[in-house]
């Protein structure tokens, strides 16, 4: 801050150090690139698990979403795709929601929103795969 | 001190936001990767109701189905696919980027058209696969 005017006592150690609109670091930043990288793969398999499910009735569905490589596949790729996108969506926030009240509440209906997509799913899946 | 409050209260100068750039294709692109994800945020949605409609049973599954062979229904689900493909590419474009690779102005601007050309392409293909494997044309 040398050759700077300002106001602050806060030193430029303690900006940096987690203040920034989340208040963290660059956690969230890597585990997207974590997340990304993952998803590449999951992506790709998905897709080939839905076309090769086009067309078909109920019961063959039912019996490949239940087979343990399909399962463990899509669960996968929930799990990675939930928490990718509740760092995206938690990013866009940040980015344009700047009234504190609205800030916090978007943050958590985007907690909300992603743990219950993502259970409902992952329940569906262990539900055909243990065949309750 | 008084000099300090002045200078604080005075409006700061601002960076300039969109409005005043010429649209550019690098730039269409990363307001695109932001709009695809967004929307599969919300589209996961879809996937989470065809599998809890597969779990639930034969009448679930069907109007899933029903509701994907209307004309909305695929408009949404291309929709869909178009996205998906487009975010993933747009990631690895940007994870190449990461790498401080393909940073250079033709670089850049191959990538991003990569981009684009690449998930149309790729929707396209797998739609085509995908009515090949519903048993084509009957």
């Amino acid at each position: 801050m040398i050759g700077q005017r300002s106001t602050e006592l806060r030193t430029p150690m303690r900006r940096v150090r987690g203040l920034g609109p989340g208040h963290s670091g660059t956690t969230h930043f890597w585990h997207q690139r974590i997340t990304s990288v993952a998803g590449i793969p999951l992506t790709i398999a998905m897709v080939v698990i839905i076309i090769a499910l086009l067309g078909r009735t109920p019961a063959t569905a039912l019996q490949t979403l239940s087979s343990p490589v399909v399962a463990v596949i899509m669960l996968l790729f929930i799990i990675n795709s939930a928490y990718h996108m509740w760092i995206g969506m938690q990013e866009i926030i940040l980015d344009y929601v700047h009234d504190e009240g609205w800030k916090l509440l978007s943050l958590m209906a985007n907690t909300f929103y992603v743990i219950a997509v993502a259970f409902a799913s992952c329940f569906a899946i262990l539900k055909m795969s243990f065949g309750v | 001190m008084a000099d300090f409050d002045a200078a604080s209260t005075r409006a700061r100068p601002l960076s300039p936001h969109l409005q005043i750039y010429r649209p550019m294709l690098t730039m269409m692109m990363s307001i695109v990767h932001r709009i695809t994800g967004a929307a599969l945020y919300f589209g996961t949605l879809l996937l989470a109701w065809w599998l809890i409609a597969a779990a639930a049973g034969p009448n679930a599954y069907a109007n899933v189905e029903w509701f994907m062979g209307t004309l909305i229904g695929k408009l949404i689900l291309f929709g869909y696919t178009w996205a998906l493909i487009h975010h993933m590419l747009g990631g690895v474009r940007h994870l190449i980027w990461d790498t401080l690779h393909g940073l250079e102005p033709a670089e850049r601007e191959m990538l991003a058209l990569g981009t684009l050309v690449g998930s149309i392409t790729l929707t396209v293909l797998v739609w085509v696969v995908g009515y090949l494997a519903m048993g084509g044309p009957r």
